[in-house]
Formats: C-alpha cells, sequence, structure tokens
C-alpha cells in the first residue's frame, strides 16, 4: 500500500477492482465501511462477478476475467475527452511534460523493437529525449507530440466506450457511470482510494494492470494524499514482510536487487545502480544504493565483509536466469532440480497445473516441508483416488516433515499491507515437537556450517563467512534478528562536522546514516528505525490519534521511517500548501515542511527548489510513461489471457501478452475457444484462508464442500440446477463440484457474442476437515505475468457438464 | 444458559407468581444493520465457539448458506438472498436468529413452568433443565426459529449470549463481527444509530430504508436496519408483520382462563367441603394403618 488501511476511511470513492476487499479481507474492509458512513464515501465494485464487496456497493459493473486494463485504458481516455484531470498536479508531478525520443512507435499491438524469436523487446527505443547535460527534456505545454501526454492520448484514442463493452463486456453505460464517479475526484480536495489484490496480479500481464491505474491515479492527483493512492491488499498476514525482506529469489532484503552472471564485480554491478538525477536538482534517493548494500553485506558477513573484498560481493549469488517458482517446477519436472525446501507453503495446491506439479515432485531425491499442518505437498505421494491419483510404489522421493509452530506460538513481527511492522508475542506453547522456523533453520545452518568445517566441500565461504552473533547459536531470539535488521553502527557515525551522531554499538535511529564505508550494518535498510536505543518501535501500542486523519505515528512501525502515507509531498501544491485543507498531511511553514506524517521528502527543501515529490525516480516526478522499465511496453496496453474466448478486438494478430514467458509444453496444453468456450477465474471465500482454515473444524462447517459458481443463462443451456454435480474441465485436468447457479455471475455481451463466466474457489484438498476436494489448480495453465511471472489464474478457460454420480 | 440472577426475570413461562420488581435493569438490543453486512459468517463462527457448539460437516446445497438452515446447534446463520429489479441486482443477506421479541410467542406458548424466562433487559432465554421438549415454543414463535434437538428432545435457540451481557460484554457475534453491522446496547441507543444509518441510506437512494421493530410482537431486541423495510420478505422470508400464532392466543387467552376456572372451581369446592363437612380429620384408624405401612417400608 502507498497508503494505510486506517486512511481508506478519508477516501472520498473506494474502487474496488482486482480484488474483492469484503470477501478476503474483511477486517480491513471495516475501513470502507468508516469511510461509507463517516465521510460519506461512495464504494464501486468492477469485478466479473458479484462478490461480496458488491453487496455493500454502491455501484457494480461487470467485466470479463483478464481485460482490465481495456477498462482502465477507457477511463483513462474519458479523463483526457473530458478534461478531467487535476491539470497542476499532472504538470508538476508527473512525466507528462516529458519528451520521448524519436523513433518510439506502437503499432498493432506491438511497441517499436519487438524480437519475435525472442519473444522479447529491444527497449532501446523506450526513452526521453536528453540534452546535451543528461538531462530528459521536457515541454511545459505538453503539446509536443512526442510529450508523455500526447502520446498517451494518441495511446488510449482506442479505447473508446465501444470498445470497451466489446472487450469487457461491460455494459456502455454502467462503464460511463464508473468513468463519472471516477472523474469526480480530479477535484484537488477529492480522492480516489483503488483497493486490489490478486485480481490484478495473476494475469500474464499482471504488473500493467496495476500500472494502468497508477497511471489514472496520477491523472486525478490522487497519489501522495490522505485517502488516495494504490493500495495492494496483501494475501496473508506477513507477504509484505516477505517482499520486503527480499525472500523474492531476485531480490536481497530492501528491494536491492541480486547481481546476475553479467555483474561481474562490485563496480560493474553498481555501474547498473547509477540512478543519477535526469532532471536538474532532483533527489533521485537511489543514490544511496551503495549505502544500502554494503550495510546489508555487513548485517551478513560482518568483519569478513572488507573494502579489500568488495564487500563480500563474490559470496552472493549472481542468477543467470530469474528463478521464480514456475521456473523452479520447470526445472524440478526436467529432472535438473533434486531437492526442494518447502517452508510454509503448498505448492501442490497453489501452482498452476496440478498433473505438471505432482509428477516434478515424484523426480526429487528429496522434499523438505516446514509447515504447522499437514499439507497435500507433503503428501503428494499419497493416492487419494481421483483428488490425487497416483502410484505411490513409482515414487522415489524422500519426505520430511519438520512441524514448525504457527504464528500465535511465536514470538516476532507481521509486516501488514500498510507496511506497518508490529510486535506480536506467542499466545500458547506449540504442541509435540513443533519448533519455530528460526530454531530449525539455525539448526540447519550450524550442521550445514559444521559439515562444511569437518569434511570441506565446494565454496564453503558463503557459509562458513557467515556472521552468527547470537547468544544461543541454534536458536536465535526474535528481538536478536530484529535488531541485527534494523542495525547498528560499527564504528562511531559522524556528520560532516565531525561530531559522533551514532556511536559505535548503537542502534541505528534511520537508514538516513547508513554508510557505504562499512562503519555501519543494516540486514533490510527500509526496516532501520524498527528496533532503535529507544527500544523496539514495532512493540509500541498507542491509538492516539491526533489528526483524525488515522495516522497513528506511535502505533507500531511503519517502513520507511515511519512514514503513513508514502509521497506526501505530493499531497501539498507546488508551493507547498495542502490541495485539500481538510485533509492536511504536511506542509511548507517557511522553514521547514511539517505536519503529521513523517515528510517523504528533504525536511528543510524550500519549494522554491523544484525537487519533485517522487524522490525515488531520477526524474523526481511519477511516471505514466515508464521508458524501459517494463518488459512489456512503457504504456500499459490491452493483451488477451494466454486462453481467451475471443480475439484481441484491438489487434488480432497480437493477441496475448507478446513477451510473456512460456515454457516447452506449456503453450501445447493452452485450450481453445472451440472446445473450452467459457472464462474461468479462481478466487479465495471469507469462510476459508487458502488451504489452512480447511483444517479447522468451524471453517469446515461453514464452506465444507468443494463448488463452482455459474449464472442462470448458461446451467439452463445445460440443464444445471443448484446442487447438482458438475464437471468441470480445462485443456490441463478437472474438477467436480456441486453447482452454486446464481444471478451473481452475468452474461456477457460483447457485440454478438454472450460470454458466460465460472468461478471456482480454490480452498478444498485432500487433507483437512472439509469434504475432500480438487483444488483449482487442476485446471489452471503454465503461464505468469512478463514481469514477474506471477500465475494467470484469474483467467482461463473451460468447459462444463452435468454429472450424475459424485466423483 | 439462564445465568442473570433471578432478580431480574420479568416473565416466566407457565408461572402465576409475580416476577421481582426491586430492580430495573437497562432494555437492551442488538441491531443488525443489513447495509453494511457482507456474510462473512464471523458471526456463526463466534457462536459455535462461545456457546461450545458444533455442527457436522455438511455438503454444498448449491448456495453459500451453510449450514442450511437453524439447528440446535446453529443458533444463527445467515441468509443470501439475491434479488433483481430494475436491471439492478442485490444481494441481500440476513443474519438469521431469535428476534427476543418483548412479547414473546415462545414463552406464552410454553407450558413448562420456568422452561422460558425473559429478563427485565429484553432478552429471551430457554431455561434448558426445565424443558420438557413439547416443541410448543416452535409453534408458537412467529419467526420460525426454536429448534428441538435430535439427541435430548430440548429446545435450543439464541441466547443473545445473556451469559456474555450479564456481565457487560456484548454477544459473542456483534463482538466478531468485521464490519461492525451487528452493534449491540441500549435499545434506545441502537434505535437512534439505526436512524443515522437510515439517513445514510435514504442518501444512497434507498428511499424506503427503515428500521425492522415490528409491533405485533410488541417490537424486537434484536432488530434490522433494512435498505428495503417496505419489503421485509425480500430478505429471505422476514415476515412483514409477525404476530403470535392465534393457537397460542388461544391457548393462553381462552384455554388459561378456562384452566383458572378450573383451579377456581377446586378450591370452591374444597371450601364447601369444609363448611358443609368440617375438615379431614386423622382417625386413629388412619394412625395404626400408616404405623404399619412405615415398619414394613424400614424393615424390609
Amino acid at each position: 500500500m502507498t497508503n494505510s488501511w486506517t486512511d481508506i476511511r478519508n477516501t472520498d470513492l473506494v474502487l474496488i477492482m482486482g480484488g474483492n476487499a469484503a470477501e478476503a479481507h474483511p477486517c480491513g474492509f471495516k475501513w470502507v465501511t468508516e469511510a461509507k458512513h463517516h465521510n460519506r464515501a461512495k464504494l464501486v465494485v468492477v469485478d466479473p462477478r458479484f462478490t461480496r464487496s458488491a453487496a455493500v456497493a454502491d455501484f457494480y459493473c461487470p467485466i470479463r476475467a483478464g481485460t482490465d486494463i481495456a477498462f482502465l485504458g477507457g477511463v483513462i481516455k474519458y479523463l483526457l475527452d473530458n478534461n478531467k484531470i487535476q491539470a497542476e498536479y499532472v504538470k508538476a508531478y508527473t512525466n507528462a511534460t516529458f519528451i520521448v525520443r524519436e523513433g518510439y512507435g506502437f503499432q498493432d499491438g506491438l511497441f517499436t523493437g519487438y524480437k519475435r524469436e525472442d519473444r522479447d523487446y529491444d527497449r532501446a527505443t523506450w526513452e526521453y529525449e536528453f540534452d546535451e547535460q543528461g538531462m530528459a527534456k521536457v515541454d511545459e505545454t505538453m503539446e509536443h507530440p512526442r510529450s508523455v501526454f500526447q502520446l498517451m492520448k494518441q495511446h488510449y484514442a482506442r479505447y473508446t466506450p465501444e470498445m470497451v463493452e466489446r472487450i469487457c463486456g461491460s455494459p456502455r453505460d454502467k462503464f460511463l457511470r464508473v468513468c463519472e464517479m471516477i472523474a469526480s475526484t480530479s477535484a484537488p480536495d477529492k480522492a480516489m482510494t483503488s483497493m486490489y489484490a490478486l485480481g490484478w496480479t495473476q494475469h500474464s500481464k499482471g504488473s500493467q494492470n496495476i500500472r494502468t491505474m497508477a497511471m489514472i491515479q496520477l491523472l486525478l492527483g490522487n497519489m501522495g494524499v490522505a485517502g488516495g493512492g494504490m493500495n495492494a491488499l496483501r494475501g496473508h498476514s506477513n507477504i509484505q514482510g516477505l517482499t520486503d525482506l527480499g525472500l523474492m529469489s531476485n531480490l536481497i532484503p530492501g528491494y536491492l536487487t541480486l547481481p546476475t552472471d553479467r555483474d561481474r564485480d562490485l563496480d560493474t554491478y553498481m555501474g547498473t545502480k547509477g540512478f543519477r538525477p535526469i532532471r536538474p536538482g532532483q533527489t533521485s534517493f537511489w543514490q544511496n544504493y551503495k549505502k544500502f548494500f554494503v550495510s546489508f553485506a555487513k548485517s551478513m558477513y560482518g568483519s569478513n565483509a572488507t573494502a579489500e573484498n568488495s564487500w563480500a560481493y563474490d559470496w552472493l549469488p549472481k542468477l543467470d536466469v530469474q528463478y521464480d517458482v514456475l521456473r523452479a517446477f520447470e526445472r524440478m519436472h526436467q529432472g535438473q532440480m533434486n531437492g526442494y525446501i518447502c517452508q510454509g507453503f503448498n505448492p501442490l495446491m497453489s501452482f498452476p497445473n496440478r498433473a505438471k506439479i505432482r509428477t516434478a515432485l515424484s523426480k526429487l531425491k528429496f522434499l523438505v516441508v516446514m509447515d504447522p499442518l499437514q499439507t497435500e505437498t507433503a503428501r503428494f505421494w499419497e493416492n487419494h483416488g481421483e483428488y490425487n491419483e497416483i502410484d505411490p510404489a513409482s515414487v522415489r522421493t524422500e519426505v520430511f516433515e519438520l512441524p514448525t509452530t504457527c504464528f500465535a506460538e511465536d514470538e516476532g513481527s507481521l509486516t501488514n499491507s500498510s507496511r506497518t511492522l508490529q510486535w506480536h508475542w506467542p499466545g500458547q506453547a506449540p504442541p509435540a515437537e513443533a519448533r519455530t522456523d528460526i530454531d530449525i533453520m539455525a539448526d540447519l545452518y550450524i550442521r550445514i556450517r559444521d559439515k562444511y568445517r569437518r569434511d570441506g566441500g565446494k565454496f564453503p565461504d558463503a557459509i562458513q563467512n557467515l556472521r552468527w552473533p547470537y547468544l544461543v547459536p541454534h536458536a536465535p531470539k526474535p528481538e536478536e534478528i530484529a535488531k541485527e535488521i534494523n542495525g547498528y553502527a560499527i564504528e562511531d557515525v559522524k556528520d560532516a562536522q565531525g561530531n559522533v551522531v551514532v556511536a559505535a554499538g548503537r542502534q541505528m535511529p534511520s537508514f538516513a546514516l547508513l554508510t557505504d564505508d562499512g562503519k555501519t550494518s543494516a540486514g533490510c535498510w527500509i526496516y532501520t528505525g524498527c528496533y532503535t536505543e529507544a527500544g523496539n518501535m514495532m512493540a509500541r501500542r498507542d491509538n492516539s490519534d491526533p489528526s483524525g486523519l488515522g495516522i497513528y505515528q506511535n502505533w507500531a512501525f511503519s517502513w520507511p521511517a515511519n512514514r503513513r502515507i508514502l509521497y506526501n509531498r505530493a499531497s501539498a501544491d507546488r508551493q507547498g500548501r495542502p490541495w485539500n485543507a481538510r485533509r492536511r498531511l504536511i506542509e511548507w511553514n517557511g522553514r521547514a515542511w511539517t505536519g503529521v506524517d513523517v515528510p517523504d521528502y528533504g525536511p528543510a527543501v524550500n519549494p522554491s527548489a523544484n525537487v519533485g515529490p517522487f524522490i525515488m525516480n531520477p526524474e523526481g516526478v511519477g511516471r505514466l510513461w515508464v521508458r524501459g522499465l517494463m518488459r512489456d511496453g512503457p504504456f500499459p496496453e490491452h493483451y488477451e489471457p494466454f486462453e481467451a474466448p475471443v480475439e484481441n478486438a484491438l489487434h488480432p494478430a497480437v493477441g496475448p501478452n507478446p513477451v510473456a514467458r512460456v515454457f516447452r509444453g506449456d503453450m501445447e496444453v493452452f485450450g481453445n475457444a472451440r472446445d473450452f468456450p467459457y472464462v474461468a477465474t479462481t478466487y479465495r471465500l471469507t469462510e476459508h484462508f487458502h488451504y489452512w482454515s480447511k483444517h479447522v473444524r468451524i471453517n469446515a462447517i461453514l464452506q465444507p464442500e468443494m463448488f463452482i459458481e455459474m449464472g442462470e443463462e448458461l446451467a439452463r443451456e445445460k440443464g444445471i440446477r443448484a446442487g447438482d454435480w458438475v464437471r468441470v474441465y480445462s485443456n490441463r485436468g478437472y474438477v467436480k463440484a456441486k453447482a452454486v447457479v446464481t444471478k451473481r455471475m452475468m452474461p456477457l455481451r460483447m457485440g454478438n457474442r454472450t460470454v458466460h463466466q465460472i468461478g471456482i474457489p480454490i480452498h478444498w484438498g485432500f487433507t483437512g476437515a472439509t469434504r475432500k476436494g480438487f483444488g483449482a489448480n487442476m485446471l489452471t495453465p503454465y503461464v505468469g505475468d512478463a514481469n514477474i511471472e506471477t500465475p494467470e489464474f484469474k483467467a482461463f478457460l473451460v468447459n462444463v457438464e452435468k454429472i450424475t454420480v459424485q466423483a | 444458559m439462564s445465568t442473570l440472577q433471578s432478580l431480574d426475570i420479568r416473565r416466566r413461562s407457565a408461572t402465576t407468581t409475580p416476577s421481582p420488581q426491586a430492580r430495573e435493569t437497562l432494555e437492551v438490543a442488538k441491531l443488525i444493520d443489513i447495509s453494511r453486512c457482507i456474510g462473512c459468517k464471523a458471526c456463526q463462527a463466534a457462536c459455535l465457539e462461545w456457546n461450545d457448539l458444533r455442527e457436522e460437516v455438511g455438503v454444498n446445497h448449491g448456495v453459500y448458506d451453510n449450514p442450511l438452515d437453524l439447528t440446535e446447534n446453529s443458533w444463527t446463520v445467515m441468509r443470501y438472498s439475491e434479488v433483481e429489479q430494475d436491471g439492478n441486482l442485490e444481494w441481500l443477506i440476513r443474519k438469521d436468529g431469535c428476534m427476543h421479541c418483548d412479547d414473546p410467542g415462545c414463552l406464552k406458548a410454553c407450558p413448562s413452568p420456568g422452561a422460558i424466562v425473559q429478563y427485565s433487559n429484553g432478552i429471551v432465554d430457554f431455561v434448558s433443565e426445565h424443558c420438557i421438549g413439547c416443541s410448543y415454543c416452535v409453534r408458537g414463535c412467529p419467526f420460525n426459529i426454536p429448534r428441538i434437538s435430535q439427541r435430548d428432545s430440548k429446545a435450543y435457540k439464541c441466547s443473545l449470549c445473556s451469559d456474555r451481557v450479564a456481565v457487560g460484554q456484548a454477544p459473542a457475534c456483534a463482538k466478531a463481527c468485521p464490519t461492525q453491522a451487528i452493534y449491540f446496547g441500549s435499545k434506545r441507543d441502537m434505535i437512534e444509530w439505526a436512524g443515522q444509518r437510515i439517513d445514510d441510506l435514504k442518501g444512497r437512494g434507498f428511499a424506503n430504508a427503515g428500521l425492522y421493530n415490528p409491533e405485533g410482537v410488541g417490537g424486537t431486541h434484536v432488530m434490522y436496519v433494512l435498505q428495503h423495510a417496505d419489503r421485509p420478505s425480500l430478505y429471505a422470508g422476514l415476515p412483514a408483520n409477525p404476530r403470535i400464532s392465534p393457537l397460542v392466543e388461544i391457548w393462553k387467552g381462552m384455554l388459561k382462563p378456562i384452566g383458572l376456572i378450573g383451579i377456581g372451581l377446586t378450591a370452591l369446592i374444597g371450601f364447601f367441603h369444609y363448611v358443609t363437612r368440617g375438615p379431614n380429620e386423622v382417625a386413629a384408624s388412619d394412625e395404626a394403618a400408616a404405623d404399619r405401612e412405615r415398619e414394613r417400608v424400614t424393615h424390609s
């Protein structure tokens, strides 16, 4: 989230699209209720299904799964055509004024530079025009034909309401009503919040779904303001913490990136992290990258990381390709991966194309499952009839189960969607032999380290040289780790005048004081400030809210720097006066920035210096056009899902995302619209949490058995009544489930075609307290987002038939 | 279930002795705002948890409702209604359960003394050890709420968490509700709060938004805010004008006076017997027979 849960109550308009907050985030949804009641806010839901969120919405508009960019592109066109943008904000705080270099273009669904054989772009033309000083050229009038503003106007001119209806199946009048409501927040004192989740990410163009909305929020002046923002609702209680701490295959903590094979040494690596400002006087905060990187290296390797060995750079893994989960299981499937440690997730249920996952697991030598529950993955080798058809005798994989504590049985912090790190304490002792994940990993580490010491082995350095300062080496305390992540001064840290600002051995108060000369250590720079000399800031529980804006400055700790609303400099105009006098976050008082939130800006930078509010970007402004930073285009373009019921109406020759990665063998098992005419989408239900709560009796009582949802018209065509057994099948597998026949799955009229959608909740497997079920991933396609490889679970094709006998 | 003290009992089934009047407690109510309800079933879960009840794990019936109906274990269930009008769909989700009528049909119908009580705060509670399983309460209820257990033949229903309320806590469902669709407090406050909610709904185009607090049962201690108060039946058949069954009214209205006449006649006959024949007296032969009986019992 750029904002926070508690900030949602400040909004004038809630748009839930690409998510279903009432269903999947019922507790956070209370802030929507608050906004509606106290702020007279309106709630709009755009979703393939009439959801639980829609049940309490002021307005609902249906959409075909996988066509969000077409819908939102239509919104952009509406805003531009009707001049419903916050013009001053757009001019000053976005790159609308920037001029794009000659040679850039877009035609027939492809941007310039497409290399068909590589399924990739040469992105050289996706760049600004620079002057002799290396500064991007701008045109304040935004009338230059190659200005981002004009290019954007041109790009989205094709997204007419008629086109939106034809692609999305959203009735034209309903679409225009949504446009009107969104447009109402272009006023400087109005804000819209965008609440989204996996409904936008789980597509072959997921990143661009989100970007399209970010563009709208920039055009409306809704970024950085109270009640605005792009608010990703995270799907697990600590999944924000997971990404923050770099548990992605290509990251190290704090959104630093792992080096690749091309980055032979530290200088080469840092050469890719220049972040030189490309407009005069801009902050370009990533210029501090090396400070964060070196402080991270010091936290990993302590005194073993020195200037001489380039801060242990050689000990870091170097990526040859991106090792996302899809590739990991592809490798496993090809027999190129022998062992797998599966900690706290259940891939047999949660990754696409279950048959492929099961075969892949069967090819391992060993599988270690760390989990508090008996997962399907741990029992992938068990035959459960149709639910898990396998011959156990044919499986050679040795499976080790290490029971772990659940969240209520250990101590530590959880980072929620609001970027708030909140400390928690155990509610009860763990059962039997269950141990915390920290203890298991520490024990594992010590055994591996000792084995290296004893027996030697290839490349022991990265293991042997690790800093391991914990009082009880095989059981580090959560507080010890939290302190390490926050960081401390190894030597005295001094200011420009030579005064000691942090004495050696003291906890670092802020990442602003981290250095790149090895004097400071910090495990995750964005978390610095969470555990200072003042104590554990994450354990704070002061719920006072002096401003009434939901800025609980002394409740736990939000990264970065305890800031509750990112880019909050943009909540004030160029002169530093709040756009909205009723919701003042920060303002310029003539000498400094003051207000209820921590300024996301130099605290004493005079507005006359014209430093942009988006300080992480070398431009200093928000990007409507992203240069070459995304693989699939500088502007989001509508591409069909890999399995779609219709041609791409904008450019039939280019249907799905032209650069999304597809492995050999997976392309062949995509289904076509003739055999599989219905659009399917998968999702969670409130009654269950992923594949955990099915182990709990009460949750099992509330949703005991797998079902699918279908509309009344399709059900009539197929002779299916509510409660009948049906078989839903894709080109990869089938599920059998009960049919929920509902008005809430509306047939979509797209031009002269009618498209039906089928909803498939994900929760039932072959372990737990519910009735056994198949799991939606029997059906889903093995393809991910072009940028980050999140699987396309939200839009694919199936067929459905009535069956008489239960599985 | 009955954990409030006897001082707080306002009415007691099949009982004619007057109730204690020394103490007046605050009249309470639960307000269920359907326009805020997302149908998450947290209230159902909380109800099972707090009351230590469990259902069998059932099946899907082709709808979201589960369990499909109230049972002796599920004292509250969500009922989902899909309503389409003027091309607009609404998904109306109503938390069903005991309405805690001010004039409770169940209590009136109950023939077992003290099996159903009404506290001075308005809560209607089943006192299970006095329940004889006759199911008159089921027939007496205008909302079809009580359920008879197959296992122990006793009637069960929502107690409005009378045990929690007795110690100043809100009912478990209200505590668990994530969107504050369930409010709990004094009945007066709840009516006032409902007024604010109704104003908000009217501002959003629900011209007929209103409070459901039906007079036919003297008002209820569980009330709804409805978007369409003119048509309660849209909400899974919520009765528009609930009344206690005429059979119960006959039982209380006609049969009960007849019963009282019976009691009166007995007393009258006794009186005439006394006047005409004098008091019954124990004769010496009676005493001797009693002694013989005592001997037999103690020595056998």
